[in-house]
């Protein structure tokens, strides 16, 4: 029996951080919830189409982190959330826990005494993470690859 | 020194080898973070706010956002550079993206947007056919649409001479924003330049206020506006007919026309020799 030989890269393979297993101490990268709420296809034909947004997810895989609460963004960020689009993210990522309206504002002190909205908004709109996964245009249908959290939004030439 | 954006695209540019060395200079580290902490200044955000960051590399300058309690949202073109802004761990969500290619955020997006020494890169036309004027117009067009009413962007960038200046400028204030442009330490090897652009509130509303106001009120602004047809901040005047400055604007209008004009040299403009 011989033994199997090493594994030698060849010439073209370079070893890119991007495709390590990072140690196993170190907190996977990920995507916000957030995020997605801002985020729209990048063709340009179809930033008119409503079907084009939010975009969806598919095979996503989640990661709950924990982040100190901060009431003054929460406040400053509510009205720029398109709520409906909200709704059906967290329904694709199965949370159910958010109220059906866009609740009102509340004032920064409120919030933090409270432990209500604001905060489920904070936990699910920042510390509910994208790891890997998809994005995909209801419009056209194009994906976008996210990869240890990051979203590649890179068009191909003959979409640009 | 030759200028990295004149050898090769950035994305190949700033492979695994060059990212690295980027990052882990300190002298880089230390002038990338006082620039971010300048335009962050300049922004000067009354809340946390969210901020787009064009060209956020491996996240040198928007470590300083971070410090600041801001979050923020990164686009670069370089996978090796944000691979590096995935080992320091950064606050940001990052984005592969070419700017060149528009900015994928719905309208309003943004309370604001940092640029640090990335936006002369467009000036470079890359491989996809995209002329430099086009690639510059869809990205401040897509900045534009993506920043909040009375949102506010500092860009810092390094114009390789006064048409890359005037270039990026005019795409600027042809995108719709207000727009100036602030210096530190001019006229030294170390000067910085900051394009400081709004998105007028009252504009929309009959243009009753003029949005370059809110730019005048920053501390140590030039304001370009259309009277002056964007033309470099603080240059009194038109140029003469002519002129070396002259020839260097015809150009660039020819050149947004998509005009091919002749490229500039040391000998634009001078005087020809009476030949025999
Ligand atoms: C000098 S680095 C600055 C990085 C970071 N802002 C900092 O302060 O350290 C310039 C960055 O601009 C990025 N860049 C250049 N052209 C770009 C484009 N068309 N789209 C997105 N990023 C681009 C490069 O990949 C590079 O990471
Ligand atoms: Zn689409």
């Amino acid at each position: 029996m011989t033994a199997k030989p090493p594994f030698i890269p060849p010439p073209h393979f370079t070893l890119h951080p991007t495709n390590l297993p990072l140690p196993p101490t170190t907190p996977p990268p990920k995507m916000k919830i957030l995020t997605t709420n801002y985020l729209t296809c990048a063709l340009r034909a179809c930033k008119s189409h409503p079907s084009s947004f939010p975009l969806h997810f598919r095979d996503a895989e989640l990661q709950q982190d924990s982040l100190p609460f901060n009431a003054a963004f929460i406040a400053n960020i509510l009205p720029r959330i398109d709520w409906p689009a909200l709704l059906t993210t967290a329904t694709e990522l199965g949370f159910t826990g958010l109220p059906a309206e866009k609740p009102d504002l509340l004032a920064t002190a409120e919030m933090e005494a409270d432990e209500g909205v604001g905060r489920e908004l904070h936990r699910i709109l920042l510390e509910t993470q994208v790891v890997e996964g998809k994005l995909v245009c209801g419009n056209c249908g194009h994906e976008y690859a996210i990869h240890q959290g990051i979203a590649n939004f890179l068009l191909p030439g003959h979409l640009v | 020194m030759s200028r990295p954006e004149d050898t090769l695209p950035p994305d190949l540019f700033y492979n695994d080898r060059e990212s690295q060395k980027y990052t882990t200079s300190s002298r880089i580290q230390t002038i990338q973070t006082s620039m971010a902490q300048r335009a962050l200044s300049l922004l000067s955000l009354p809340h946390p706010s969210l901020i787009l960051d064009v060209g956020c590399g491996s996240g040198l300058s928007g470590e300083a956002l971070t410090a600041s309690e801001h979050t923020w949202i990164g686009m670069d073109i370089s996978a090796s550079m944000l691979a590096i802004a995935l080992d320091r761990e950064t606050a940001g969500d990052l984005f592969l993206a070419d700017i060149g290619q528009g900015v994928p955020f719905r309208p309003g997006t943004f309370d604001a947007a940092i640029s640090i020494s990335a936006i002369q890169w467009l000036c470079n036309a890359d491989s996809s056919h995209v002329s430099a004027t086009g690639r510059l117009a869809r990205f401040f067009e897509g900045l534009y649409a993506s920043l909040k009413r009375g949102g506010k962007a500092v860009l810092q960038f390094y114009p390789k001479n006064e048409v890359q200046r005037s270039m990026i400028t005019g795409a600027a204030i042809r995108a719709g924003f207000g727009a100036g442009l602030l210096e530190d330490d001019p006229g030294t090897k170390n000067v910085k330049v900051y394009l400081v652009l709004t998105v007028g509130a009252g504009a929309e509303e009959g243009g009753a206020e003029d949005v370059t106001n809110v730019v005048r009120g920053l501390e140590g602004v030039d304001v370009i506006d259309e009277r002056r047809k964007g033309r470099g901040g603080g240059r009194g005047g038109e140029d003469k007919k002519g002129s070396k400055g002259w020839i260097l604007r015809k150009k660039e209008q020819g050149r947004n026309k998509g005009k091919v004009v002749k490229a500039d040299s040391k000998y634009t403009g001078r005087k020809r020799r009476p030949a025999f």
